[in-house]
């Protein structure tokens, strides 16, 4: 056979970030097949040494604008545990509903904005203004509506402001409460009919399986994103986040700047798909009706391309319980707390499960409470041996299509993982050469 | 051919936060596409052009020198070129990086005995305008979209739009909010460039200067507040460097 593919996609778009994609086949034979991450490091655990620990969030928020509410939260989650805090119940339902307003936002802005274009074919979602006018609004309306809830609670967008170690700086109204939850109640109907909408388009992906580790958090009293302990797929007892390290396993590869992950098998994936393979049964009855109708079945779904269906699921998830969680937030009377706070020497790792997938933080405090030391683990870095791992499946099943489908369906591949490269670098372009 | 002027956006290392202000503008960005001709932003759609451009938007900071190859190849080929976010304006947070002496020790932070690999080279942060010229400059961090808003609505008139030149207190003023200092907190409110609407103050927490300086500090000003509320100049020092500002707030 004298196939030849040359395929070099430097800087693929629509991805948060700077990834390649670089295929080289000569002869049938596959010379070099790599998923690349150029991205500028930016060397965030240096930043923070020397800071104190209430400026932490501040700084590891800017790792990334997507996910900056996931990282604050596992920020502030490592220093209370480094300084031995507890927060109260008030605390925590308002990190819980920051996060999940998070979440709808970032997989609402993945699915509509980045890979929705793919499967209309065509290069954005600018086009469909025009062609599917009804559909870019109801995408807009919902991404508003998470925004909004992250500008209520969080005090901002992006880079929340009012979550702080041990406490809220400001607190949110009853009335603002009450009308986030007429809206979040609407969203309900709006996210069947989007979930119909992606229905329609989904024989648009490419037909791959690959199975792999799932790695994600599991709580018992609930799909984990806020708390939980660490498993995977492969393993028959839970880890706790604190032994992070012997889990993630992180190492430098010449071809990323971005750390890579494995951990039983030779990678491992983390993001929706894996929650949604480890934790389904404890969806609710409307995120699992969705997870049904869009051809999830209750146990572990091997295409990666898997990952956008399991992201539109966990956006009902994360309305309905932001809608729970608002609830019980009425039904108190709300307090400004003001946290008692020992600065101490210690060390502590918080973890989170965030829209990319499960995210830790490790600081270690002197006695003054400066940062001595830090490391964070990025979902997205875990990623991408699973995606390289993919690629080198994919490519040898797919080399009969031609070169432009290929490329198509390796652009698809990445952008399924939703990878937030600024992030893993704290990094996406594809390259192929025949 | 259309006569909207063509715009582009471009990254670099930053975390593609304000760049999300501007896909957070949602419906407004529909409109705004009707003054604009957008022609590459790779975070939302594929194809990009060796053409020129009428405005480049950049997006964070220099760190590497391919970045800066990048960015002269940009800069030739722009007629208008806009540094927005503050990682783009001086660095931003990304220049904490440069209080370590050598960058050897911070590769060796992060990436420990695989440093020494050529790909991870990295040299102390840069914004924009220490790389090539710099024609506006769209502050914050993140930025304000509002004031994105209005600096492109002006610019596709031909306008060169200014930036507000009073500090973040007449802001929180005008919002009757309680003078954090008279709360025990210390703020960069009195230094900070105004603009955000006193956001963090409004939401009870200090200004960080996110925005950077006005261009004039009142420091004496600066000073007698931090004499009456008993806080040293240290104590301002610490964190007015968050966001890559460092002005001299000496008496």
């Amino acid at each position: 056979m004298s196939k030849e593919v040359k395929i070099n996609v430097r800087h693929l778009t629509r991805v948060e970030g700077h990834g390649n994609i670089v295929v080289d086949v000569k002869d049938g034979n596959i010379e070099k097949l790599e998923w690349q991450v150029p991205e500028a490091p930016r060397f965030f655990e240096t930043m923070v040494v020397g800071r104190a620990y209430s400026e932490l969030a501040t700084i590891t928020s800017r790792i990334c604008g997507i996910c900056s509410i996931g990282h604050t939260c596992a920020s502030l989650k490592a220093t209370e545990a480094a300084l031995g805090i507890n927060i109260s119940e008030q605390t925590r339902v308002l990190r819980e509903l920051l996060l999940h307003g998070e979440t709808l936002q970032s997989h609402i802005l993945h699915v509509c904005y980045l890979v929705l274009p793919d499967l209309f074919k065509v290069n954005s979602v600018i086009p469909l203004i025009a062609s599917h006018p009804d559909a870019v609004l109801l995408v807009t309306k919902l991404h508003r509506l998470s925004n909004e809830l992250c500008d209520v609670i969080g005090g901002r967008t992006t880079h929340p402001i009012r979550a702080k170690v041990g406490h809220f700086t400001m607190l949110p109204t009853w009335q603002e409460l009450e009308e986030l939850k007429r809206r979040l109640e609407e969203a309900k109907g709006d996210l069947l009919k989007l979930a119909e909408i992606f229905k329609s388009v989904s024989g648009g992906f490419p037909d791959f399986n690959r199975e792999t580790e799932y790695l994600s958090l599991t709580y018992d009293e609930e799909y984990a994103f806020y708390d939980g302990q660490v498993t995977t797929t492969d393993i028959d007892k839970n880890i706790s986040p604190d032994e992070y390290k012997g889990v993630v396993n992180e190492f430098v590869v010449p071809q990323s700047t971005a750390k890579y992950g494995k951990f039983n098998r030779a990678s491992f994936m983390v993001g929706a798909l894996a929650r949604y393979n480890n934790n389904h049964s404890q969806l609710t009855p409307l995120s699992q009706q969705i997870a049904e109708m869009l051809g999830l079945k209750p146990g572990i779904n091997i295409s990666p391309y898997q990952n956008n269906a399991a992201q539109v699921v966990e956006c009902v998830f994360a309305v309905e319980r932001s809608i729970s969680h608002i609830e019980w937030l009425l039904g108190q009377e709300l307090k400004m707390e003001k946290p008692d706070i020992e600065v101490k020497n210690g060390q502590g790792v918080g973890a989170v499960e965030v829209p990319r997938g499960i995210l830790f933080h490790d600081y270690s405090y002197n006695d003054d409470g400066i940062c001595v030391a830090a490391n964070c683990v990025i979902p997205t870095n875990l990623n991408h041996n699973n995606i390289q791992m993919d690629f080198e499946k994919m490519v040898p099943e797919m080399l009969s299509l031609p070169e432009k489908d290929l490329q198509f369906n390796l652009e698809m591949l990445v952008r399924a993982y939703d990878p937030c490269i600024s992030c893993s670098t704290h990094f996406l372009n594809v390259e192929f050469k025949k | 051919m259309s006569d909207k002027p063509k715009v582009a956006f471009f990254d670099f290392a930053c975390c593609e936060g304000c760049q999300l202000q501007v896909a957070n503008l949602e419906e407004d960005i529909i409109k705004l596409l009707d003054l604009v001709d957008l022609v590459e932003f790779r975070e939302v759609m594929t194809g990009s052009t060796s053409e020129t451009y009428d405005i480049a938007f950049i997006e964070g900071s220099i760190t590497r020198k391919s970045d800066e190859k990048r960015l002269k190849d940009i800069r030739e080929r722009s007629k208008l070129l806009v540094a927005y976010g503050q990682c783009a304006v001086n660095g931003g947070i990304n220049r904490l990086k440069n209080i370590w002496h050598s960058m050897d020790d911070v590769k060796k932070c992060v990436y420990g005995d695989d440093s020494y690999m050529p790909h991870l080279d990295t040299y102390p942060t840069k914004g924009v305008d220490e790389v090539v010229k710099v024609d506006l400059y769209i502050p914050g961090c993140p930025i304000n979209r509002d004031e994105f808003l209005r600096m492109v609505k002006e610019l596709s008139l031909g306008k060169i739009p200014r930036l507000p030149n009073h500090p973040v207190c007449v802001e929180c003023k005008l919002k009757e909010n309680i003078c954090l200092f008279d709360k025990g907190v210390i703020c960069l409110g009195p230094l900070a460039r105004a603009g955000c609407g006193a956001i963090c103050p409004s939401n009870g927490s200090p200004c960080e200067a996110c925005r950077g300086t006005v261009d004039n500090p009142n420091k004496n000003a600066m000073h007698e507040i931090l004499d009456k509320y008993n806080y040293t100049v240290e104590e301002i020092k610490r964190t007015i460097n968050l966001f890559g500002v460092n002005p001299e707030v000496k008496k």
